[in-house]
């Protein structure tokens, strides 16, 4: 199994665990292992440099060259609205989505401007963008961005106005 | 039926219907993660809270346990909790519902039900449904257990 699908079911069953022990759990090595897998695996984690806001990227898309854009979350939310322009790879928390993604860029230059989202869940809680981004990077691409979605899809674009479409 | 205005038009600023307040609640009938279907009128005249929410969402997975404890506390008053699943596929729901231990029906949910609820582009959300089908509530976002226990009183008290 994907070390990621091993770190997001023990967060899942962690937390459950936690919820029925509480007093136990503050006082054990596996609640300090558990803040620190959270602290690494989430959107939070991703450099501040590797982001980009919708609003730049809205100016981007208003130029000439245009980024690839991935959608890394959930394909119900993609169909209702997304990017105009952007593809559906699949939840990259799963090794399903992660395949997609590797398939989807394997043929293309490492210097390709991909803009990977998500905005399923307020960012610092997140769990498809960071293994997108990380999956990339270990690729060899290097200009990759990571739209930050601070609340999520509908609040932060959306409701803004910014370039939607829906659909499959 | 509750007509959910969901225009999208590039670049210009759009509407969103949004399930409100006191409209009834948007008819579906959806898959069970067994395959059976479920339709949500026929819980009219219990308290219905209807969740929508995906196995991978961190926050929608910290509001599963409190789920089950309301249903279990409130089950018997007429309370059932629905959740639906923005998951891409029944699989990893079915498994996380065993290991969550949850009981109550988990649909899943479709493109058209979470645009029927004035779209769902963000998890969790949840809506409280009266007796009468009517929404009392929505909530964006983790919300604390005691939110909707609150509420759930309110709407199973005589």
């Amino acid at each position: 199994m994907l070390v990621a699908q091993r770190i997001h079911h023990f967060t899942i069953y962690s937390r459950f665990i936690m919820s029925k022990n509480a007093s136990i759990a503050l006082f054990s090595p596996f609640f300090i292992l558990f803040c620190a897998v959270q602290l690494f695996s989430q959107a939070s984690a991703i450099p501040a440099e590797r982001q980009i806001s919708p609003e730049g990227l809205v100016k981007i898309l208003q130029g000439k060259d245009k980024p690839l854009l991935f959608q890394v979350g959930s394909h119900t939310m993609y169909a209702q609205a997304h990017i105009s322009g952007s593809e559906y790879l699949g939840s990259a928390s799963t090794e399903t989505g992660l395949q997609q993604l590797r398939k989807r860029v394997e043929s293309l230059p490492k210097s390709k401007s991909i803009v990977l989202y998500c905005g399923c869940c307020p960012w610092s809680r997140c769990p498809n963008v960071k293994p997108a981004d990380d999956a990339l990077h270990a690729l060899g691409f290097t200009n990759v961005k990571v739209l930050y979605i601070a609340n999520n899809f509908g609040t932060d674009w959306v409701d803004k106005g910014y370039p939607v479409e829906k659909g499959e | 039926m509750l007509a959910a205005v969901y225009q999208l038009r590039r670049g210009s600023p759009r509407r969103r219907g949004t399930a409100s307040q006191n409209v009834l609640a948007p008819d579906f009938t959806l898959n069970t993660i067994d395959g059976k279907p479920l339709r949500l009128s026929d819980y009219r005249g219990k308290v219905a809270l209807l969740d929508f929410w995906a196995t991978w969402c961190d926050p929608c997975r910290e509001e599963t346990p409190h789920f089950v404890e309301l249903q279990k506390k409130y089950g018997d008053r007429g309370l059932q909790i629905i959740g639906v699943s923005m998951d891409d596929g029944p699989e990893p729901v079915r498994t996380f519902y065993q290991q969550f231990q949850m009981n109550y029906p988990v649909v899943m949910g479709t493109a058209a039900t979470g645009e029927a609820y004035g779209g769902v582009l963000g998890l969790p959300i949840a809506f409280l449904i009266d007796r009468d089908g009517r929404i009392l509530s929505k909530h964006m976002g983790a919300t604390d257990a005691s939110v909707f226990e609150n509420e759930i009183r309110n709407l199973l008290s005589p």
